[in-house]
């Protein structure tokens, strides 16, 4: 028989000890001040893990809180009245998320920004050449260094071949290429996945720009047809332009926001 | 003489019939340089019109635009046989388009949910996301009234096909009665329903008049029959195991439902007897459309503004028009569902489709007769809004140009012209007789969910998510 069946059975034939609620209850009572001495003692990683215990259980007990209080509280089903109204016929539909930002007040800022380039990302750290571009070297006896291979990611357009390699200077890898992008829009929170369409501007130089060269704070332009956007005068917009926001080359993505 | 043998060459068989088919008189002989002028008088002097009417022409559902010489040489027909020419008659009166925003009112504080002219077009009601219904004075574009009652969105409004009630569902399943005059609720709200309001319509002003009784439909599956001077609901119509959707009161005294459960219910108004149901969709019926739902919406209004003086008169006028509208053949129903396809029936003869209309990619939203019952019209979510011959149910055009859902649709009274509010913020406007894009329409800062002609033509009026009503003219 275990050991703590032993006490299990002498409390059934017996009962509690006399002072065992008096003891337990002042154990729990001493509880409190024995773990605060205990928080305020450990140092280092057992502090970081006690307080991480302990964060756990709070956010825990404060949920279940939350659950006891809300059923004690009765209240009228659908008694007050919702925010964003919609017609009957949409009513049970289930509801996708707004891939549309038509609201008053984007065009407002839109037309109260005064610059056009005020960009999310006003500054990015330079990229030397020696970090952009590889030296290959070529000839029989690789003594020629005149190609270059770019080691960021890149965009190329729609029917791309590439020149003979006698004429290559700049060899653009493909498994570097990309052409679609994580777009977010600022004002809807929302992501989408959207073609791009072209580079717009990179941000360290004309020549990278015209290579495609897709670094942090470059200005691409995407393809938001899908998004539904339309111009103040009815037209559909197919082409807007982002800012890349991540290190494309590091991540194996690439994420950008919407300029509106 | 050489003239005459020129002539006895270039003749044309031609049997000219009506849009149900029936020939008028036998086949003639017209000469090849006939064109629509001269077979309008034909066909005048053929029907024994007092004063001439406006009719178009449709050879195998092209309309015939150009001589019949240059039609037979064009299309290759041979000449040997018997041409069939189908007259259609036009309204008398012309729509301008509307092209222009004349006012855009702001009031309601959320989403305009719905929007109604009154059947005489004089006045305006909406509904709106903010518990209210408004009251719009249309000489001088400003809020009139607002009608405060309903404690949650107010999803449906119909007037009565006089003009002397409106009524309102919203989102608890009250439904209220409004005195259009003061503005004021007629009464306490009817109460029955236990879930939201999805339509409402009117009982026909031929069958009874003054207008008293209404039906509405509701997502808890029932739709019921209120009497407005009784002030209870006189009837429920219960059998659908699913949401009501749609519910329109027939032209000869039925009430048609249709429902989430794939089917439409068409019940007797007396007792609230079931009479038919017809099945044959696939998913949710989305909407349903009558062929005399126009005259049957305007009652005894029609383009010439005349006033009625007693409820009898009325009921005769409205009568004639009924009759006159409908003709010898019984009423059609259309029906648009989630399962992307439309049926059109003919409830009266048979609980078989008449036809099936298929060729819209996403679901159906909203369709709707044309005021002459030429044409069906029908929105849906896959951007296109697609015409239909309101006969025979054979597609007729596709109307492309919107972005977003198409979420309904309006017909001019003259049936030449047809609106569409999209999701992309835009109204259009669209040209039945060259089937393109008449007039574009952009203004509305958000989704646009409701949009109204009103039956005199003169204005249409719109409402969506950006908050403000929008009255548009030429």
């Amino acid at each position: 028989m275990p050991q703590g069946d032993y006490i299990d059975l002498h409390r059934k034939r017996h009962g509690y000890r006399h002072d065992h609620f008096e003891r337990k209850r002042k154990k729990e009572a001493r509880e409190v001040h024995k773990r605060s001495a205990f928080a305020q003692k450990a140092l280092g990683i057992k502090g970081k893990i006690f307080a991480k215990k302990r964060y756990a259980e709070k956010a825990l007990m404060k949920k279940t809180l939350a659950v006891h209080e809300e059923s004690s509280t009765r209240r009228k089903v659908d008694d007050n009245v919702e925010e964003g109204a919609i017609p009957a016929y949409l009513l049970d539909r289930e509801t996708t998320t707004r891939a549309k930002a038509l609201s008053n007040t984007i065009k407002q800022k839109r037309k109260e920004k005064a610059g056009k380039w005020e960009v999310p990302l006003p500054k990015v750290r330079p990229v030397a050449e020696d970090e952009m571009f590889r030296v290959i070297r070529s000839g029989k006896r690789k003594t020629k260094q005149w190609k270059r291979m770019v080691t960021k990611v890149t965009f190329v357009g729609q029917g791309f071949t590439r020149k003979p390699p006698k004429y290559e200077r700049f060899i653009r890898p493909s498994g570097l290429r990309f052409n679609k992008a994580h777009v977010t829009h600022p004002e809807l929170k929302c992501t989408f996945n959207l073609e791009i369409i072209g580079i717009k501007k990179n941000p360290n130089g004309p020549m990278y720009t015209s290579l495609g060269v897709v670094t942090k704070g470059t200005i691409i332009e995407v393809n938001v047809s899908e998004l539904g956007l339309v111009t103040p005068a009815g037209k559909v917009v197919w082409g807007k332009y982002a800012q890349v926001t991540n290190n494309p080359e590091n991540d194996g993505c690439i994420n950008a926001v919407l300029l509106v | 003489m050489e003239v005459e043998g020129q002539k006895a060459m270039s003749n044309v068989l031609c049997l000219l019939t009506d849009p149900e088919g029936n020939p008028l008189g036998s086949a003639l002989y017209l000469p090849q340089n006939t064109g629509p002028v001269q077979l309008l008088e034909v066909v005048n002097k053929l029907l024994s019109n007092e004063e001439k009417l406006p009719y178009s022409f449709y050879i195998s559902d092209q309309e015939l635009l150009v001589q019949l010489g240059t039609y037979l040489e064009k299309n290759k027909v041979s000449v040997e046989k018997v041409l069939q020419i189908v007259y259609q008659p036009q309204a008398i009166f012309r729509i301008r388009p509307v092209n222009r925003c004349s006012a855009t009112i702001a009031g309601h504080t959320e989403a305009v949910l719905s929007v109604a002219f009154s059947p005489d077009g004089q006045q305006l009601a909406s509904g709106s996301g903010d518990t209210t219904v408004r009251l719009w004075d249309l000489s001088t574009q400003t809020p009139l009234y607002t009608c405060t009652g309903h404690n949650n969105w107010v999803l449906a409004i119909a007037w009565s096909p006089d003009g002397k009630h409106l009524v309102s569902g919203s989102k608890t399943g009250e439904i209220m009665t409004w005195d259009p005059q003061t503005g004021k609720p007629s009464g306490n709200p009817f109460k029955g329903h236990k879930k939201w309001i999805t339509g409402v319509s009117w009982e026909p002003v031929h069958l009874r008049s003054p207008c008293r009784r209404f039906v509405s439909s509701s997502k808890d599956g029932d739709a019921r029959i209120w009497d407005v001077s009784l002030r209870k609901c006189v009837i429920c119509l219960s059998g659908h195991t699913l949401a009501v959707t749609c519910v329109k009161w027939g032209g000869d005294g039925m009430i048609y439902t249709g429902s989430q459960d794939c089917t439409i219910k068409v019940w007797e108004t007396t007792q609230g007897k079931l009479v038919r149901e017809l099945k044959g969709h696939g998913h949710w019926v989305n909407s349903l459309a009558l062929s005399t739902e126009y005259v049957l919406r305007t009652g005894a209004f029609d383009h010439a503004r005349k006033c009625y003086s007693t409820p009898e008169e009325m009921k005769m006028a409205a009568l004639e028009r009924y009759n006159k509208m409908k003709g010898n053949a019984p009423e059609r129903l259309v029906s648009g569902s989630d399962d992307f396809t439309m049926f059109l029936w003919e409830p009266a003869i048979s609980k078989h489709p008449k036809a099936r209309l298929t060729g819209h990619q996403q679901l159906v939203n909203h369709v709707y007769f044309s005021p002459d019952g030429h044409w069906i019209a029908s929105a849906s979510f896959d951007k296109s809004v697609k015409l239909w011959n309101g006969t025979t149910g054979v597609f007729v055009a596709a109307f492309r140009g919107h972005v977003g859902p198409v979420y309904q649709i309006s017909w001019s009274a003259d049936s030449r012209l047809l609106l569409s509010g999209s999701k992309d913020s835009t109204l259009k406007v669209w040209d039945i007789r060259t089937r393109k894009l008449k007039q574009d329409l952009p203004g509305h800062a958000d989704e646009v969910f409701a949009v109204d002609w009103s039956p005199d033509g003169e204005k249409v009026a719109s409402g969506g998510k950006d908050r403000v009503l929008k009255l548009w003219m030429n």
